[in-house]
């Protein structure tokens, strides 16, 4: 006769209860990537879109606070300090070398050196950083507002959205990339950023430049920025999704 | 015994319908998308498992978090903190997974949707089923007060207050309402499901959409009425635990207060009242013999 405490009861109920979890968890796996759902999951990020163009007007501000609220330090996230030779030598130099290309879809391809970037209309904001895993830390932004960069170059009608080419390689992976469409792009806190809390950007948190988007989540906000291309589809980037994320599984719109 | 099938009318339950079509429609809807929500908040969550109160993370000094620590012998513990006060829990917060394999995860793999560690995809089911409740909830809060069913139905009246000791010992006695009693809710009934409508879902949505940067831009009231982006964070978790404690205790009442006729009052929308007045066996057998 099995007792209850019977190991090989035991074994066979824990087995078949890890068997049945395993199967689950496959279940929702396939479910997840199956073609419906992932049609269902973009109707709803384009219904979300859709509401927050609606109650969020163009020009709708992200909340600014006082310096009282800066955090001690501003968090550090993704890559923290980029291996790729190129890099490293621009940094080892200053970045006094280093040149922000705009191209693509411009009527005058240009590239700005730092002091070109800060010789340029600037804006500096207090805000809260919001990382798609759910912290939040607030900072002092400084830099160029993108809307007079893309002045400067002449966006071209055809174009849609405005990518971002960095540096780095997340986990060695391929490089970072992120993209925002014209309206986000035009909005006036959107910054290239240089300055952190009133000193230069230090190399954790993207020296010499990275992006500022504060109607988004922090993925969007690319660190490490060397060029930007004007375009009118992602199809020739990456794995077509706008991003290095977004190539990964998250979301093109990252207002939530 | 067949005498038994027999009872005069006088005995048989009298069936009243106790829900429409849209609260039937709206409570399935419900069990669906409240599963997804809270399975694939705790995927969410699993992303940073600290809560902080305020504007932002004060990472030193969480409010709640739960983590994993690795013992002098190597073996992982699951250490979960709230306040100054630690607790371990290795094998469902912090640290779980089969024995031999136990892995640092804060809330445990068979709790979040879709997998054991899939921040994008817990994301997507979040938002579409939010996109289910979030609207239902509006139109049924909508409904509720339209067709005056909150306040004839929900609404406590003056003298249901007096019996309110009353009621809350023959709940704690498993007693429930009998015959004309039960045909409306009681007090605790009224309070727990205007509490549950009319407080913590529309908490739990509120607090969710303040989630959002692009949100907070367009309604920034939302952000400053509950105190900030973590503040609003730590509610948004504490409404959702509500939620799951109303589910559980409901599920509990549902099935001591006779399973049978609530679900089919939550299928059909036919609730049978239950006999006023039960005899006891010995009375009932001495009645019985006459026939």
């Amino acid at each position: 006769m099995t007792h209850p405490t019977d190991p090989g009861r035991r074994r066979f109920l824990t087995r078949g209860l890890l068997a049945g979890g395993t199967l689950m968890l496959a279940g929702c796996d396939r479910l997840s990537r199956s073609d419906a759902m992932q049609r269902l999951f973009s109707a709803s990020e384009g219904l979300t879109q859709q509401a927050h163009r609606l109650l969020a007007s163009r020009e709708a501000l992200a909340r600014e606070y006082g310096p009282d609220d800066i955090a001690p330090t501003f968090r550090a996230n993704g890559t923290t300090m980029p291996r790729e030779v190129d890099y490293l030598r621009l940094a080892a130099n200053d970045f006094r070398d280093w040149r922000l290309e705009v191209q693509g879809l411009v009527e005058r391809p240009q590239a700005f050196s730092l002091d070109d970037l800060r010789a340029l209309p600037a804006r500096t904001q207090i805000t809260r950083h919001d990382c798609v895993e759910g912290w939040s830390c607030i900072g002092q932004w400084t830099g160029a507002v993108l809307g007079e960069v893309l002045a400067r170059v002449g966006v071209r009608d055809e174009a849609r959205f405005v990518v971002f080419h960095c540096a780095d390689r997340y986990h060695g992976g391929d490089r970072y990339y992120e993209s925002l469409d014209l309206r986000e792009a035009y909005h006036p806190q959107t910054l290239l950023a240089y300055e952190l809390n009133g000193g230069d950007l230090p190399v954790a948190n993207g020296a010499p430049l990275r992006l500022r988007a504060e109607r988004q989540l922090g993925y969007k906000m690319a660190k490490y920025v060397m060029r930007i291309e004007l375009v009118a589809s992602f199809a020739h980037l990456g794995r077509g999704r706008g991003g290095y994320w977004e190539d990964r599984g998250y979301r093109w719109w990252a207002g939530i | 015994m067949r005498l038994l099938g027999t009872t005069p009318n006088a005995r048989r339950p009298t069936v009243i319908k106790r829900h429409s079509a849209f609260t039937r429609f709206w409570h399935w809807i419900n069990v669906v998308c409240l599963a997804i929500l809270l399975m694939s908040g705790l995927q969410i969550f699993n992303a940073h498992p600290a809560l902080y109160w305020g504007k932002d993370s004060t990472f030193e000094a969480p409010s709640l978090s739960i983590g994993a620590m690795r013992d002098e012998d190597g073996s992982l513990r699951g250490i979960t903190r709230i306040g100054d006060f630690r607790f371990d829990t290795t094998g469902v917060l912090g640290v779980s997974g089969p024995g031999t394999d136990r892995e640092r995860r804060a809330f445990p793999a068979w709790a979040t949707l879709p997998g054991p560690r899939w921040l994008a995809m817990g994301r997507q089911w979040h938002f579409l089923a939010g996109w289910l409740f979030a609207p239902l909830l509006a139109a049924y809060l909508l409904y509720l007060v339209a067709s005056g069913q909150l306040r004839r139905r929900l609404l406590p009246r003056r003298h249901e207050w007096s019996r309110i000791g009353h009621v809350i010992g023959k709940h704690l006695r498993l007693r429930f309402p009998r015959g004309e009693e039960a045909r409306h809710y009681n007090l605790l009934q009224k309070l727990a499901y205007l509490l549950v409508l009319f407080v913590v879902a529309p908490l739990v949505v509120l607090t969710g959409l303040t989630m959002s940067p692009t949100m907070d831009a367009a309604w920034p009231w939302l952000l400053d009425l509950f105190g900030g982006r973590q503040s609003a964070r730590t509610l948004h978790f504490i409404a959702a635990a509500t939620l799951l404690a109303f589910f559980v205790v409901h599920v509990l009442l549902v099935l001591v207060s006779g399973v049978g006729n609530n679900l089919r009052s939550m299928i059909t929308g036919r609730y049978a009242l239950p006999p006023d007045h039960i005899l006891p066996p010995q009375k009932e057998t001495r009645d019985d013999a006459p026939h």
